[in-house]
């Protein structure tokens, strides 16, 4: 066992972890992050993709002990805290887009459209779709995807623009 | 965007915003595996490295004797609790049906097969015992060609059967009175075409892997199941390991996805039930990605023996078909159903004055097969579709004017055709006008003419499809006559709340279909109440006690218009309850927006909220009425829907490469009445990538010795959104006139049109090189090889 501090969403947590234990283990079974979903085991479907230091990482390759001292966003994280019901640009956007169906692969996609957002503000259509190319859906055809991204994008631009303070992703 | 330019009045027709998506978005969903329970163990599977070999010893002792475990149990210590897997659909009185045991007994049948299981205390320790599990196999020659396993002296994948076929069902429009002969036909005919035509094995492959949690506590058995059949898994369940149904409740919580996938009643679930019942205590599986598509059942892998026979003006004059269908190891809950419901369809939507249609189902050393998207219908359409456009090229006409010929025009409707069936409704010109426009058909046309001309390396490929599937399974008395098991019927309460809410009970269970929000859009019009004050429960038999489930786009076409007759039965009793209130005769009370009033006297009125809440205090009922204003309505449609629509696919094909880049998807669909336009434009999108996946990247692959070649996402390839275009996707509407909403089904249409459209448009950009087929998936490879072919055959 391996004492390891992470903080996750804000909140600091600090447990003992098997060294063998995976990143997204830990949040869904020690943590009860389950928000965070398992849906491949190698590492392509992107389904438990998180931020990681605000990068994001598919979880299932990350070892728990990998994060030590770092900070962890998931989509239970994404929301700004403090405003209860209030929903990120990229749920929201989401959301408004339809652009999930069963919703499984839904967090995973949103945290990997966040990174995407992050390193290029402004995607063309081909950004996107080769942005989250790691990410699999099987419900929307990535149309709306594709759709919302671009309209979060929009919206966090604009956000970026009307403040002096950058905007997390 | 939608074609219907009319704005709706009422919640139906409206592009709502799902209601669903609030938990889904912020990571609130309850998912099978997020569940826990005290004390809950874990459960891990040995699965068969083999696709053939006798089991000749298994000891599961060492095992059982790690740290954390409870419990190691073979195949043998589940015998006689096990019982059989179930097949519901019997399709021919001597339909050979192995038994199909949960955990192997005494051999192995395909590899991936569960022939062990450990329950520990954690999901670690469980799979790290299965590692101590001896067990001895006596390899045998695995049965993989689905030819080779008809043909005499074949090894058996059931020696007890004596043989690998499991049935032959036959159609004949000659036998059916409807028409004449087929074989007449083909030899009288000015042309024919024959084909032999392949559809390849694929995954189902859901995001979500099935999982099933078991709660054997007090005897009473409660299991949550990433299921979509919560109700047909409950009786099943029962049948098969003897618990009473009574003493069993299943839960379908969130689902991720299904598409015929999970529609079963899985060995896994059995297998949970009975491990559960064994250790007293509750416990989960959830499976690993390759564990799914190794063991969770296939679809389609098909043959496909075609042949058409035409007059030189391009009128069919008849349509033949032999399949041989792969059932896998095993029978499925549907397995051999799934064939059968294709034989209705592949006469699509022309007339054919003479149609046969024959299928062998055939056992391999494979992974089961059973419904995946469209189930039978797909492969229908596929062999029509492109007929239909080998037809064209034999007569050197336009593939679309082919098509217009044969087809059943709008005046036609109601049209019984070759096959048996009455489409109520279509209007394939509309939906085939407007998408040619969209597409700019013609301007297409000219510039594949000079491409050609220009011998440009980069082929471009026009692709048609013009569709209607068999939606809404259905009416009980048809599937009972092609002896499915279960009925067609579907169920729904209304339960209006004292403070005037409503929880509306449906027996369909979704898995990402927007069941929630398109069924309170039904109420809300119905009852007048708004949007927001309806709760939709459904997916739990301790709730929505009653129901058929959800596949075959059954959901909105069979439980949707069960909601509309259970408003309807509200009604109906609040408008008595008005009548007493309002101190008038029935007759005299009308019903509009949430208000009952007295015909001709404005200002009299009681709300449906003032009824709710008069009904269930009950102080002054008319005599004889009971409390509560609830209603309960079992629906059974008179006949199946059948949606259509026009697609139309324009291909760049690389002759130097043979990749395959689709340029322009334009498609155009009926699926009569849209009552929430977001959700049929989502449907469609999801559909067109699992046809294209199919045309393009996703096959099912099997070595010569039964190992699955394409057991993880790196080897089965669903395509990313970098694989795919945007879609132009537009509707016409033209209602069903078989329920009370005009509802036809979409979830299928997307997958039936799309894969035919972009294989045609794929030869289409190779036929002048005297291609006339390429395999799917039209990989890269295929397609060089299908050119490097055709150069060879030409020098």
């Amino acid at each position: 066992m391996t004492r390891i501090s992470v903080t996750v969403d804000g909140v600091r947590y600090d447990d003992d972890v098997e060294p063998r234990t995976l990143l997204v283990h830990h949040l869904r079974e020690q943590l009860g992050k389950v928000g965070t979903v398992v849906g491949c085991d190698t590492s392509n479907c992107g389904a438990c993709t998180v931020l990681l230091d605000g990068k994001g990482v598919k979880s299932c390759s990350v070892l728990a002990v990998q994060a030590d001292g770092r900070v962890v966003t998931t989509v239970e994280g994404l929301a700004p805290t403090g405003t209860d019901g209030e929903l990120h640009p990229m749920q929201r956007a989401f959301h408004e887009k339809h652009a999930l169906q069963c919703g499984f692969c839904t967090p995973g996609m949103m945290m990997a459209a966040c990174d995407l957002l992050a390193e290029n503000p402004d995607p063309s259509e081909t950004e996107i779709r080769e942005g989250l190319e790691g990410n699999l859906c099987r419900c929307t055809g990535y149309q709306n995807i594709v759709k919302a991204v671009e309209s979060a994008a929009a919206e966090l631009r604009g956000q970026r623009a009307g403040s002096t303070e950058e905007v997390p992703s | 965007m939608t074609a219907v330019s009319e704005r709706p009045s009422g919640e139906v027709g409206a592009a709502r915003l799902r209601k669903e998506d609030a938990r889904l978005v912020t990571g609130q969903t309850q998912w099978t595996d997020n569940i826990a329970l005290p004390g809950m163990l874990h459960m891990a599977i040995l699965r068969s490295p083999m696709a053939r070999a006798r089991i000749t010893r298994v000891d599961t002792t060492a095992a059982s004797q790690q740290p954390g475990v409870v419990a190691a149990l073979s195949g043998q210590d589940l015998a006689g609790e096990q019982g059989s897997l179930p097949c519901a659909w019997p399709v021919t009185p001597d339909m050979v049906h192995p038994d199909h045991p949960a955990l192997a007994v005494d051999e192995v049948r395909f590899a991936g097969e569960a022939v062990a299981v450990v329950v520990a205390r954690d999901r670690a320790s469980a799979v790290d015992a299965l590692e101590a599990i001896e067990i001895d196999y006596d390899p045998l020659p695995a049965v993989m060609d689905m030819d080779a396993a008809l043909a005499d002296g074949s090894d058996l994948v059931h020696g007890s059967a004596g043989t690998n076929k499991s049935f032959t069902w036959v159609l004949d429009s000659g036998e059916a009175g409807t028409g004449g002969a087929v074989d007449k036909a083909l030899a009288d005919a000015e042309v024919t075409v024959s084909r032999r035509y392949i559809q390849q094995r694929l995954i189902p492959a859901f995001m979500e892997p099935r999982s099933v949690v078991v709660d054997p506590t007090g005897g009473q058995f409660t299991m949550w199941s990433a299921t979509q059949i919560p109700h047909i898994l409950r009786l099943m369940l029962s049948l098969v390991t003897g618990t009473p149904e009574h003493k069993l409740r299943v839960v379908a919580p969130d689902v991720g996805g299904g598409f015929g996938g999970k529609l079963q009643v899985t060995p896994e679930e059995v297998i949970a039930l009975l491990a559960a019942r064994r250790v007293g205590k509750p416990l989960k599986y959830t499976e690993t990605r390759s564990e799914s598509l190794s063991a969770a059942h296939h679809g389609r892998d098909q043959i496909q023996q075609l042949d058409l026979s035409a007059r030189r003006d391009g009128t069919i004059t008849g349509f033949k078909v032999n399949l041989i269908a792969n059932m896998g190891a095993y029978l499925g809950l549907v397995t051999p159903g799934v064939p059968i419901l294709g034989a209705f369809m592949f006469n699509a939507i022309y007339k054919i004055p003479a149609y046969r249609f024959e299928c062998t189902g055939v056992f391999t050393n494979t992974a089961w097969t059973d419904a995946y998207r469209g189930a039978g219908r797909p492969e229908a359409t596929f062999a029509v579709e492109r007929m239909m456009d080998e037809l064209a090229a034999e007569l050197g006409m336009d593939p679309m004017e082919v098509r217009r010929k044969n087809w059943i025009s709008h005046e036609e409707f109601p049209f019984t055709t070759v096959a048996g069936l009455t489409y109520d409704s279509g209007n394939y010109e509309a939906a085939t006008d407007k998408a040619m426009q969209l597409f700019g058909y013609d301007d297409l046309r000219r510039e594949q003419d000079q491409r050609r001309e220009n011998n440009d390396p980069v082929q471009l490929g026009i692709g048609i499809s013009t569709y209607t599937e068999m939606c809404g399974l259905a009416p009980s008395r048809v599937l009972g006559s092609l002896s499915y098991g279960a009925g067609g019927w579907e169920h729904a309460s209304i339960r209006m709340l004292p403070s005037g809410k409503v929880e509306v009970v449906t027996g369909s269970s979704p898995h990402g279909q927007g069941h929630d929000t398109a069924w309170s859009q039904i109420v809300s019009d119905q009852l007048g109440v708004p949007f927001d004050d309806v709760e939709v429960l459904h997916g739990d038999t301790r709730t929505a006690v009653k129901g058929m489930d959800t596949y075959g786009s059954r959901s909105l076409t069979v439980g949707g218009v069960a909601v509309v007759n259970a408003c309807g039965k509200v009604v109906e009793k609040a408008k008595k309850v008005a009548a007493h209130m309002l101190e008038c005769s029935v007759d005299d009370v009308e019903f509009g927006e949430g208000s009952f009033r007295v015909k001709g006297s404005p200002g009299t009125e009681k709300t449906i909220q003032e009824i709710a809440l008069a009904t269930f205090a009950a102080h002054d009922l008319p005599d004889g009425m009971e409390a509560s204003l609830d209603s309960d309505a079992t629906y059974d449609p008179e006949n199946f829907s059948y949606p259509h629509g026009t697609h139309l696919c324009a291909t760049e094909v690389d002759t130097e490469t043979g990749e395959v880049k689709i340029r322009s998807y334009v498609c155009v669909d009926d699926v009569g009445k849209v009552v929430n336009p977001l959700i049929v434009d989502g449907q469609v999108h999801g559909g067109l990538a699992q046809g294209i996946a199919q045309a393009l990247f996703e096959e099912a692959i099997y070595d010569a010795d039964g190992n699955l070649q394409t057991g993880t996402f790196v080897d089965y390839t669903p395509p990313s959104a970098a694989d795919l275009p945007s879609f132009v996707t537009e509707r016409t509407e033209t209602p069903a006139t078989t329920n009370p909403l005009g509802v036809k089904g979409v979830g299928e249409a997307g997958t039936i049109a799309s894969t035919p459209a972009v294989v045609n448009a794929v030869v289409d950009a190779l036929r002048p090189m005297g291609i006339n087929d390429v395999r799917m998936p039209c990989s890269p490879e295929r397609v060089w090889r299908a050119i490097q072919d055709a150069k060879g055959g030409a020098a």
